[in-house]
């Protein structure tokens, strides 16, 4: 992005009155205010100060939804031309804001509490209690572990795509039908796809991989009873969805490589091989990073599959975080503790993320 | 026909059959993953066809080895013989629907509208919120999509009650619209980048003003790069589970939170599982089908620079 100038340069002859600034301002800070007030009002209410019998929270919502408004108009009556720029990107920047760093806070205040959804006692103050439960809960500890696993196969997924991608890439006929028939795993819904594969195509008796495997002469072939085939069959069901993902990445990478390249190579008497290794892979390193670190970052966000086709089982083997937090909150109501394992994932995430893409980063771009 | 006067060499005839493996080699790991890409859609079309028995015995072919019923159908109250009769199923059915008709569709517009705005202030201003630069705005945007819904979920169960938007499609919509903002924006930037700011400084010469020119020039160059994000916002929320499942009960319930919840209760009646199945994905095949292009084009927005 650029920071230096304006790309679009502009010259307004604003002549923006005192009386219509200071409208403006007003407009903003009295919405403002307004806001306050009703929120303060709700807060009294809700501890019993005063008695004014309000059903919810909505008042404060549609004062903060007016305040939202009044923000952006007295953005253009205040600061004219300025202001009608900054209407491009206030609206989202508002949104995002109220929808993420809001539930964040009030998120970190309930990760420090004990509050069972199901219990009369409400929100209770109890300090670091949820991390002393957190340090000491094995199944939590499993599913970081297992997100680790389920992130290395990453690596496989990776080749699968360069392969297909290379393929699709070359002189082939039908290229438009195997383009399609091998981006639709990708469309089609995580919860669909546990029933398609992981509860039918894999059921013990009856499913035809099953009935394949006992024609090879495996004798009682069951995917998700030992933990190791569990896993790896969880991460077969989620491959199979994301790496018409990668591969769409890699094939646009592929084919923004000039032909040329591969022409001069070839004629100096390069292989196929040495074409490939020498040429082509270098120039998609970039390219695969970034497809690498955004499948990493919908792998993090891996729990559907689980949830539906495993539950987490046999003995929390194929648990993913999320989908041991969704457990823990569907069957205990345990909002505070699942909000503290959410918030520690969460800053995991953040630092392992920040490692990775500062380390590609310093890889691609080595500073001698 | 007369003789031939020019003849491959021997070394010539080996290229050629080398040449030859090697498409047979290319051809044959197509066809391979298409047919692993494909069957499972297979499965579960012609599972919907079958009886009991033909679940058990594993027939797969449709009137090679066994004759398609509609049953699968029935129990959802969309065959030929129940579909003019009353069926709860269906109504069911058609209620979840168009819950999830309803909210893809308008979380993604609300997404590709605030996204695309945002896009391309930040692709053609300069801006100062605070210490905060363009490129820092633009790292903010971005950096949602780290965030996993895990994070949000919780906080927002407890806050959706006391707002009382628990179970309304409201609430849904704007969870999902804040999931494929960052999307939006990662592709339209890319999109804007592309677009050179001379013609807006045409438009603005001939007297549009700044959202004049954004809306009558810039949007209808930009519109291939709206549909992409609007295509991938949509496939994005139409199968999104997990916000549903937790934030959802009875009013506002999504297609994949039905078809999750049948799962468990129907036991082996694998016909009926799996024409909710294909009815649930039904609509994003044939988005697939018809608009791969888009799709393509999407993903591939920032992936080449």
């Amino acid at each position: 992005m650029n920071t230096a100038g304006d790309l679009l340069h502009v010259v307004t002859a604003d002549n923006i009155s005192y009386q219509r600034r200071r409208f403006g301002k007003l407009i903003v800070w009295g919405s403002a205010a307004l806001m306050f007030f009703v929120a303060g009002l709700q807060t009294a209410d809700q501890n019993g100060w005063i008695d004014l019998e309000f059903e919810t929270w909505r008042p404060t919502l549609y004062a903060y939804i007016f305040w939202g408004i009044c923000l952006c108009t007295g953005q253009v009556i205040a600061r004219g031309e300025h202001g009608k720029r900054t209407l491009f990107v206030l609206p989202a920047a508002l949104f995002v804001v109220s929808m993420v760093v809001f539930p964040l806070l009030f998120g970190l205040i309930i990760a420090f509490s004990d509050w069972n959804l199901a219990s009369p006692d409400g929100r209770q103050f109890n300090g670091w209690n949820n991390i002393q439960q957190m340090w000491a809960d094995p199944f939590y500890w499993n599913a970081m572990r297992n997100m680790v696993w389920y992130s290395l196969a990453i690596i496989v997924e990776y080749a699968f795509a360069f392969v297909l991608a290379l393929l699709l890439n070359a002189q082939i006929k039908g290229r438009k039908f195997f383009r399609v028939a091998f981006l639709l795993p990708l469309m089609l819904s995580p919860v669909a796809v546990s029933w398609m594969i992981g509860k039918s195509m894999l059921e013990n008796r009856f499913g035809p991989i099953a009935r394949m495997l006992r024609e090879m002469g495996v004798d009682n072939p069951s995917f998700f009873s030992s933990p190791e085939i569990a896993r790896l069959m969880i991460m077969l069901m989620d491959a199979w969805t994301y790496i018409p993902f990668m591969m769409i990445m890699i094939l646009a990478g592929l084919q923004a490589i000039p032909k040329e390249l591969h022409e001069a190579a070839e004629v100096d008497g390069a292989s196929a091989w040495t074409r490939f290794w020498e040429v082509t892979f270098p120039l998609m390193l970039p390219v695969s990073i970034t497809a690498i670190l955004i499948r990493i970052i919908f792998k993090l966000k891996l729990a559907d599959i689980i949830i539906n086709v495993t539950s987490g089982g046999p003995g929390g083997a194929t648990d993913s975080v999320t989908s041991f937090i969704f457990r823990e909150y569907r069957d205990r109501s345990n909002v505070g503790y699942g909000t503290m394992l959410a918030m520690f994932y969460l800053v995991v995430i953040v630092i392992a993320m920040t490692i990775l893409i500062k380390g590609a980063d310093r890889w691609m771009r080595p500073r001698y | 026909m007369s003789d031939q006067i020019f003849h491959d060499s021997n070394a010539d005839r080996a290229f050629k059959a080398k040449r030859f493996t090697g498409r047979a080699v290319i051809y044959g790991i197509l066809i391979l993953w298409a047919f692993i890409a494909l069957f499972p859609i297979y499965w579960t079309i012609t599972t919907s066809f079958k009886m009991a028995p033909d679940v058990m015995k594993g027939n797969i072919v449709p009137y090679w080895d066994y004759n398609p019923r509609w049953l699968g159908w029935r129990s959802l109250g969309l065959s030929p013989d129940t579909i003019g009769n009353e069926s709860t199923v269906r109504a069911e059915f058609l209620k979840r629907f168009w819950n999830s008709v309803v909210i893809a569709v308008s979380a993604s517009v609300i997404a590709v509208g605030l996204g695309s705005c945002a896009a391309y202030g930040l692709s053609r201003f300069n801006y100062k919120f605070g210490f905060m630069r363009n490129s820092d705005i633009s790292f903010f945007f971005l950096s949602q999509l780290i965030l996993p819904p895990v994070v949000l979920a919780l906080p927002f169960l407890v806050l959706y009650k006391a707002l009382a938007m628990l179970d309304t499609r409201i609430g849904l919509i704007l969870l999902y619209t804040l999931t494929v903002l960052p999307i939006v924006i990662w592709i339209m930037r890319d999109q804007f980048s592309s677009i050179p700011s001379e013609l807006e400084e045409a438009a603005l010469v001939d007297g549009l003003s700044i959202w004049g020119a954004f809306l009558t020039i810039i949007l209808p160059i930009a519109l291939p790069g709206m549909v992409a994000a609007f295509i991938l916002s949509l496939v994005l929320t139409w199968n999104e589970y997990f916000f549903a499942a937790l934030l959802t009960s009875s009013d506002a319930k999504t297609l994949p939170v039905m078809v999750a919840s049948q799962t468990g209760s129907q036991g082996i009646s694998w016909w009926s599982m799996a024409a909710l199945s294909f009815a649930a994905i039904l609509p994003l095949i044939v988005i697939g089908i018809a608009l791969e292009r888009f799709i393509i084009k999407g993903m591939a927005a920032g992936a080449v620079k």
